[in-house]
């Protein structure tokens, strides 16, 4: 290991980087194995408890939402559509819930210890993708029953991932460290994320509509008005004999491309895409459903300047988070 | 080159009169003044120590010591100065930092090493060492929560001396752990120390100062009062911290004298020595020891009380003796007289470290302290029993019947 000579001009305190990248590696590496590893192998029956929450919302949702109303009916696979949301929506509750009092917790390091204070938040987020990789073999179990057949298509997931994880990180880096300042952030994550959970498409399957189509989940079918529209998105009802066209509902397609710039919907109707595949009028690409691939470019600048701004704020509170705490 | 280098390094913290947590207070009241007091904890210090040195800091609570260390560690962030370390840096601030009681302490050997700064590959290459040197073979795969505070203590002191570090930070770590733990680990920097490793060393045991370093600093509210000479350092910390009891209890002796540090007699040395006589740092339960003070006569004085404590490394006063208890009237001393005091006792001490206090008083209507040393030397008993009492007294049972 090479010597820590810490150079005249160098700041000296503590700092969210450190000056070893590769003790920011391996540090980052140890912390979030050790969580996973406890969380694992630490209680009895660790990884099925750990999969039993994500797994136990799914039946009641799928249950909800194929007998009770009929989604699931009308859309194909509407089980792994559901299933696959859902455990990306866990990774990222996961990670930035964790961020937020996650400096509290690593408090006995951060009073004690000299190393870049990056490693906190950035561990859990890593802790959280460790356990979507293992609750990612479920999905890929229930695709194949469900008869879907594995293709290339399939690696496009890591990319997506890699997109969220980058949000998450993001998130997670900004709640941390507000956190140490404003202990509030925690009910405040709370209510936001709830929000974002309704506002993207994790129960409801993606859809599209864009001025080539007539409508959504199939062709011939519109909507009676903007009040029947909420049901038929949820109920996925095939319109039937209503002749309103579709130009009238603008405000619903402005409401519909808004809801795709949500980069948690760009995720997750990407990875719907890439796992399930497109059919007609469900399961767009994410490019597609907002309406052509440059207006992709919105969410993934969202995550990027979410990500930047967290790492500018992380890196302005870093010396000070231990004598805020 | 130094191996540490502090130019004009000053920490302050903010204490807030109102210190708002929460987003809605800061909401509902903004206009409200943000005042606040500036503790300046660390205020404008600088010291050059060179490599290979056995560098004390001292200082009363609060005075800023831990601060400077935090500092040093990079831990907190300075606002003024400059600070450098030449090498790897290892804080024994506290032990055990990073530790997981559950994991096994194999597994926490490993984390814990990491935390410290060696790679995954180092970590694991000196785990058999590290794991001999703690002694704790047989408890590999033990949880930690399963063990006992003394083995903790005893796994995370080996990690934290394996890392090699160039530069040792050390925060009176080894008030816990058994006494011949507590000797090898002082043996362990004196080796280090030989091998030119830097060591600075935060303590209130003004025994271990003059043992082991070569040079002492004494902070008081976050200044440097003095540098130098371990054992004159050590005197200006007592004068600190006992000069203001020596003054309350000496109210009735004259202005001239209480304006000023003069004493009609100082105390300038005190240790522990075996029956041959030689000086000791450790002693072998029962085998007979003796506490010699030596003390500087300013003033003529006549019957003067020399007295001797001795406490456990908890603070209590396991023994104390004055000639005036046990020896009678002291006769009749010369200013600039020289006096080696030697209290020969049986030692039933149980295996600890223990610090002699050593005083000289008038006798008289009350105690009339002149001089009085706190914990100026320290002394480790080890072998015996591990009994739960402080001292293991000869005794023999008698069981009768009927």
């Amino acid at each position: 290991m090479s010597s820590q000579d810490y150079g005249e001009g160098k700041r000296y305190g503590p700092s969210a980087f450190g000056d070893d990248l590769r003790r920011f590696v391996s540090l980052t590496y140890t912390l979030a194995s050790t969580d996973f590893k406890l969380t694992y192998f630490g209680s009895f029956l660790g990884y099925f408890w750990s999969l039993m929450r994500p797994l136990l919302f799914f039946g009641v949702l799928y249950f909800v939402f194929t007998d009770i109303f009929h989604v699931g009916t009308n859309v194909p696979n509407y089980s792994v559509e559901l299933l696959l949301g859902i455990i990306l929506w866990t990774f990222f509750l996961q990670s930035t819930v964790g961020s937020v009092q996650s400096m509290l917790s690593r408090e006995g390091l951060l009073r004690k210890m000299r190393f870049p204070r990056l490693v906190v938040p950035l561990a859990i987020t890593l802790t959280s993708l460790f356990q979507l990789t293992t609750n990612l073999i479920p999905i890929f179990a229930l695709a194949l029953i469900r008869g879907i057949n594995p293709t290339w298509a399939w690696f496009e997931l890591i990319p997506v991932v890699a997109l969220l994880a980058i949000l998450a990180s993001g998130i997670g880096m900004l709640l941390s460290v507000l956190y140490v300042r404003a202990r509030d952030i925690a009910p405040i994550w709370d209510v936001t994320s709830q929000l974002l959970f309704y506002a993207s498409p994790i129960i409801y399957p993606v859809f599209y509509y864009n001025h080539h189509t007539t409508s959504y989940y199939g062709k011939d079918c519109a909507f009676n008005s903007e009040s029947d529209t909420y049901l038929n998105i949820l109920t996925g009802k095939t319109c039937g004999a209503s002749n309103v066209p579709v130009g009238n509902n603008l405000h619903l397609h402005f409401i519909g491309h808004f809801l795709m710039t949500n980069p948690i919907a760009a995720v997750i109707a990407q990875a719907r895409h890439a796992l399930v595949g497109g059919h007609e009028g469900v399961n767009p690409s994410a490019a597609f459903a907002l309406g052509g691939w440059e207006y992709a470019l919105i969410p993934v600048g969202i995550i990027l300047v979410v990500f930047a701004v967290g790492v500018v704020v992380f890196h302005h509170e870093a010396p000070r988070i231990s004598e805020n705490l | 080159m130094p191996a540490v280098t502090i130019q004009g390094a000053s920490k302050a913290f903010k204490l807030h009169h109102r210190q708002y947590h929460t987003l809605k207070e800061r909401a509902l009241h903004p206009f409200q003044a943000r005042t606040y007091d500036l503790l300046q904890a660390v205020d404008n210090v600088s010291v050059d120590i060179a490599q290979g040195e056995f560098f004390g800091i001292i200082g009363r609570n609060g005075s800023g010591k831990s601060t400077l260390l935090k500092c040093l560690a990079g831990i907190y962030d300075i606002d003024a100065g400059k600070m450098h370390v030449r090498g790897r840096l290892s804080p024994f601030i506290e032990l055990g930092v990073g530790f997981n009681l559950d994991l096994t302490a194999r597994d926490n050997v490993i984390l814990n090493a990491i935390v410290l700064g060696l790679t995954r590959k180092e970590a694991k290459a000196r785990f058999d060492s590290i794991i001999a040197f703690a002694e704790l073979e047989d408890f590999l795969d033990m949880r930690l929560k399963n063990y006992s505070s003394g083995m903790s203590v005893r796994l995370a002191f080996s990690v934290a001396i394996q890392v090699d570090a160039d530069v040792l930070l050390i925060d009176e770590v080894l008030a816990v752990g058994d006494a011949s733990f507590q000797q090898k680990c002082f043996d362990e920097f004196q080796r280090l120390k030989k091998e030119g490793r830097t060591i600075l060393f935060v303590t209130h045991d003004m025994g271990a100062i003059q043992r082991f370093c070569d040079r002492a600093l004494l902070l008081e509210k976050g200044r440097v009062v003095a540098i130098g000479d371990p054992a004159d350092v050590a005197h200006r910390y007592n004068a600190l911290n006992f000069g203001r009891t020596v003054h309350e209890l000496s109210d009735d002796r004259s202005d001239d004298d209480r304006r000023t540090d003069y004493r009609d007699a100082d105390i300038t040395d005190a240790w522990f020595e075996d029956a041959a006589g030689a000086r000791i740092a450790s002693i072998p339960h029962r085998e007979a020891i003796a506490v010699g003070v030596q003390v500087r006569f300013n003033a003529a004085l006549d019957d003067p009380s020399f007295g001797v404590t001795i406490r456990n490394n908890a603070g209590a006063t396991v023994f104390a003796t004055t000639t005036e208890w046990s020896y009678g009237p002291t006769g009749h001393f010369a200013a600039g007289e020289l006096v080696t005091v030697r209290v020969r006792l049986e030692n039933w001490f149980t295996p600890a470290s223990y610090t002699v206090t050593p005083s000289i008083a008038r006798i008289g209507m009350g105690s009339d302290t002149i001089d009085l040393r706190a914990d100026l030397a320290t002394i480790i008993v080890h072998g015996g029993r591990f009994t739960t009492g402080v001292v293991d007294l000869p005794h023999e049972f008698e069981i009768q019947r009927g």
